[in-house]
């Protein structure tokens, strides 16, 4: 699905919008989301996953094809992270809370921040 | 941010009511998630891929009782940041 094939979509579930209506409200969606990820903030969408913003330091890297080494810059990137509802969706899984305690490895919750995870992972390691 | 802030700049942008401009950002994301889970892969351009890897069974511990466990089979999904979308947040 192409965000063409989005904005068709929407188009057809709301036919008091028009085609450039639903056309300019996917646009502001992805818009809104690009620019507080340029902020460098967070995002999270309930039971669809959280957006984060990572520094990534500088390195040595390599040119594949000469060999020689280059200084790759440090960077931010954008990560993202599937929240659990999606997660279980895509996977085929019930997504009712019973089934879900055993398998869940990672035990994550969509509120958890990385301070908290890291919390976490401090306390119980 | 959260969906209530996309709901706001959708708001102040299109004028339709708060009420209205929910509906469609929950249905933005919900059109979204079936067709993941359809297993087809979602490409927004300028913004990026979320795209859908199957995962084969492997080998695994767990690492509080060092146990050996089998991790099943399964499909995750991934998101691909558009070039457009890396420029924004690494702006030159």
């Amino acid at each position: 699905m192409t965000k063409r094939d989005l904005i068709e979509e929407v188009a057809q579930q709301y036919p008091r919008f028009s085609r450039r209506d639903a056309e300019v409200i996917v646009n502001a969606v992805f818009d809104s989301m690009t620019d507080a990820l340029a902020k460098g903030e967070r995002i999270e969408i309930r039971g669809f996953g959280s957006f984060i913003v990572k520094q990534r330091p500088s390195r040595e890297g390599r040119n594949p094809r000469t060999g020689t080494v280059v200084s790759v810059a440090a960077k931010k990137v954008p990560l993202f992270k599937v929240g659990k509802e999606l997660r279980l969706r895509v996977d085929d899984q019930p997504t009712d809370a019973e089934g879900l305690a055993v398998e869940d490895e990672t035990a994550d919750d969509e509120d958890e921040t990385e301070e908290d995870a890291s919390m976490r992972r401090g306390v119980s390691g | 941010m959260t969906k209530a802030d996309i709901v706001e700049r959708i708001y102040e942008k299109v004028g339709f009511s708060k009420k209205e401009a929910t509906d469609v950002v929950e249905s933005i994301f919900e059109i979204i998630k079936a067709h993941l889970e359809r297993g087809e892969k979602i490409k927004i351009s300028g913004f990026g891929n979320f795209v859908l890897n199957t995962k084969r069974p492997r080998k695994g511990r767990n690492p509080q009782t060092g146990e050996e466990i089998v991790i099943s089979g399964r499909r995750v999904l991934s998101f691909k940041p558009s070039p457009v979308l890396k420029k924004a947040i690494n702006p030159l």
